[in-house]
């Protein structure tokens, strides 16, 4: 036998030893209290701090609610591997979430809800459980219910592609913090754009079904993708500042990637118009009506319970 | 001797804090310390002697980092250090670059595949919409003859593969 170095049989045995050792926190918390203890948090010179921690909500909502709807899998996808696979991404994309929405509370902390005095929620829960929809900022590709295998696959692929474009930029990010968040970022939405790519050219050249349920997700998803290249004002004054991408940019070299996956999988693409209503709508709070079971779902027990500890 | 006092007693301290930081595992992977991931990136005694730790998280969503802030307390608290504090870096990214010899040798030995060299690139990144092809060999058989069950697996950081030579499924700690 290889000589094995193990930990001791304690701590990490005991789902209940932590709880004795460490200091008291909230109930639904991970009890790392700041995912940015310690990083500078200075906002960048000429950089107005409202512009700045808005388009880190927006950025971060997109996250915070595509892994809501992406967990909804855990534990129902078609076969185990696919049920671990959606999972992680669900984290992945929820680790952006929580880091981008306590970029946003550090930089203007006026934007982060109030709570009763002696709630130990930290920011960044206090921003994903205690907004109303209409102050929710995500586009609305990311909040539509699921569907199917296939119109998650759709979703993952549209989403990861443009967001990996997106992040990319990011990355050169006059924001130091916005810059590391999209670095560390690229690495896992690869994997994410991958992962889809692989199964949307599996389902749409496996059988006769599985390319009809494809096709179908794509065409209800379609009028959804334009929104996710217009440009708000908040993302216009962020890009001119140097922190922010504008969107509007991402066009070409998205539409190029995707046409290699529809090319590799012989689909044409959509031809469907965008959704009726504001184009805008997400990053202005304007939702569907899915939206609201979403978010109830999602904030209902931290919000019976604002001061939970243990 | 006198004038030197403090520095040495600092120097001291710092060596002891670096040793007892050093042997935290991962809470996860506890065939490696944290030092042997790659994920503690510095460790600090300032002129008090409070201990500063750096962690650098591996993945976004890792949900480990609660853990491992609170074992490297709990250490350097056991050791005497009283005053100890954890800070997060979130820059560069951490990389499978960063795990160490010794790391890849116990991951092997514990059964799971090390991670090869990390992609560099400039530009955008490529689409791969072929399954990732890498230099695996089983941990258990030495095999070469296996296949990738899914790129995702019991955590963020590991693929699944399976070995067709001697059958047994495996996880390798993904390129990043």
């Amino acid at each position: 036998m290889p000589d094995v170095r193990t930990h001791e049989p304690d701590e990490h045995d005991n789902a209940y030893a932590g709880l004795l050792v460490n200091d008291v926190h909230w109930a639904f918390g991970t009890d790392f209290e700041d995912p940015l203890a310690g990083v500078d948090t200075t906002v960048p010179d000429g950089v107005d701090p409202a512009t700045l921690a808005t388009y880190c909500l927006m950025l971060g909502d997109d996250a915070l609610v595509l892994s809501q709807r992406i967990a909804e899998w855990c534990g129902n996808a078609p076969d185990l591997e696919e049920d671990i696979a959606l999972s992680n991404i669900a984290l992945d994309l929820l680790g952006q979430a929580r880091l981008l929405l306590a970029r946003a509370a550090a930089a203007d902390g006026a934007q982060v809800p109030a709570l009763p005095d002696g709630s130990p929620v930290p920011d960044e829960d206090r921003l994903a459980f205690f907004r109303d929809a209409p102050q929710f900022r995500n586009v609305r590709l990311a909040e539509v219910p699921g569907g199917d295998f296939a119109r998650t696959i759709v979703r993952i692929l549209l989403f990861s592609t443009w967001r990996l474009a997106l992040f990319e930029e990011l990355s050169r990010s006059r924001d130091a913090v916005l810059a590391a968040v999209a670095a560390k970022g690229v690495k896992e939405l690869t994997y994410h754009r991958d992962f889809a790519g692989r199964w949307f050219l599996t389902l749409a050249r496996g059988t006769d079904e599985s390319r009809r349920r494809l096709l179908t997700g794509l065409d209800e998803l379609w009028p959804l993708w334009a929104e996710l290249f217009e440009t708000h004002d908040v993302e216009r004054a962020a890009a001119l500042a140097g922190v922010g991408v504008d969107p509007a940019g991402l066009a070409a070299d998205v539409d190029a990637v995707l046409d290699q996956v529809l090319a590799a999988s012989g689909v044409t693409r959509p031809v469907s118009g965008p959704l009726p209503g504001t184009a805008l709508a997400g990053r202005d709070g304007q939702h569907t009506a899915e939206f609201g079971a979403l978010l109830a779902e999602m904030q209902v027990v931290a919000r019976a319970h604002p001061r939970g500890q243990w | 001797m006198l004038q030197n006092g403090p520095a040495l007693d600092r120097d001291r301290a710092l060596t002891r804090a670096r040793e007892v930081a050093s042997a935290v595992v991962d809470p996860e992977l506890p065939m490696l310390t944290l030092a042997d991931l790659g994920v503690l990136r510095d460790i600090d005694v300032d002129a008090d002697g409070a201990v500063t730790a750096a962690i650098t998280p591996t993945y976004s969503g890792c949900p480990a980092m609660a853990a491992m802030r609170d074992d490297l307390v709990r250490e350097l608290q056991a050791a005497g250090f009283a005053d100890t504090r954890v800070r997060v870096v979130l820059e560069p990214a951490w990389t499978t670059d960063w795990i160490t010899p010794a790391g890849r040798a116990a991951l092997a030995a514990a059964g799971i595949s090390p991670p090869g060299p990390a992609p560099r690139r400039s530009g955008p990144v490529p689409l791969r919409l072929t399954p990732t092809r890498r230099a695996v060999r089983c941990p258990q058989c030495g095999s070469d003859d296996v296949v990738v069950g899914s790129e995702f697996g019991s955590t963020a950081c590991k693929a699944l593969y399976r070995c067709r030579s001697c059958l047994e499924p495996f996880e390798h700690v993904k390129e990043i």
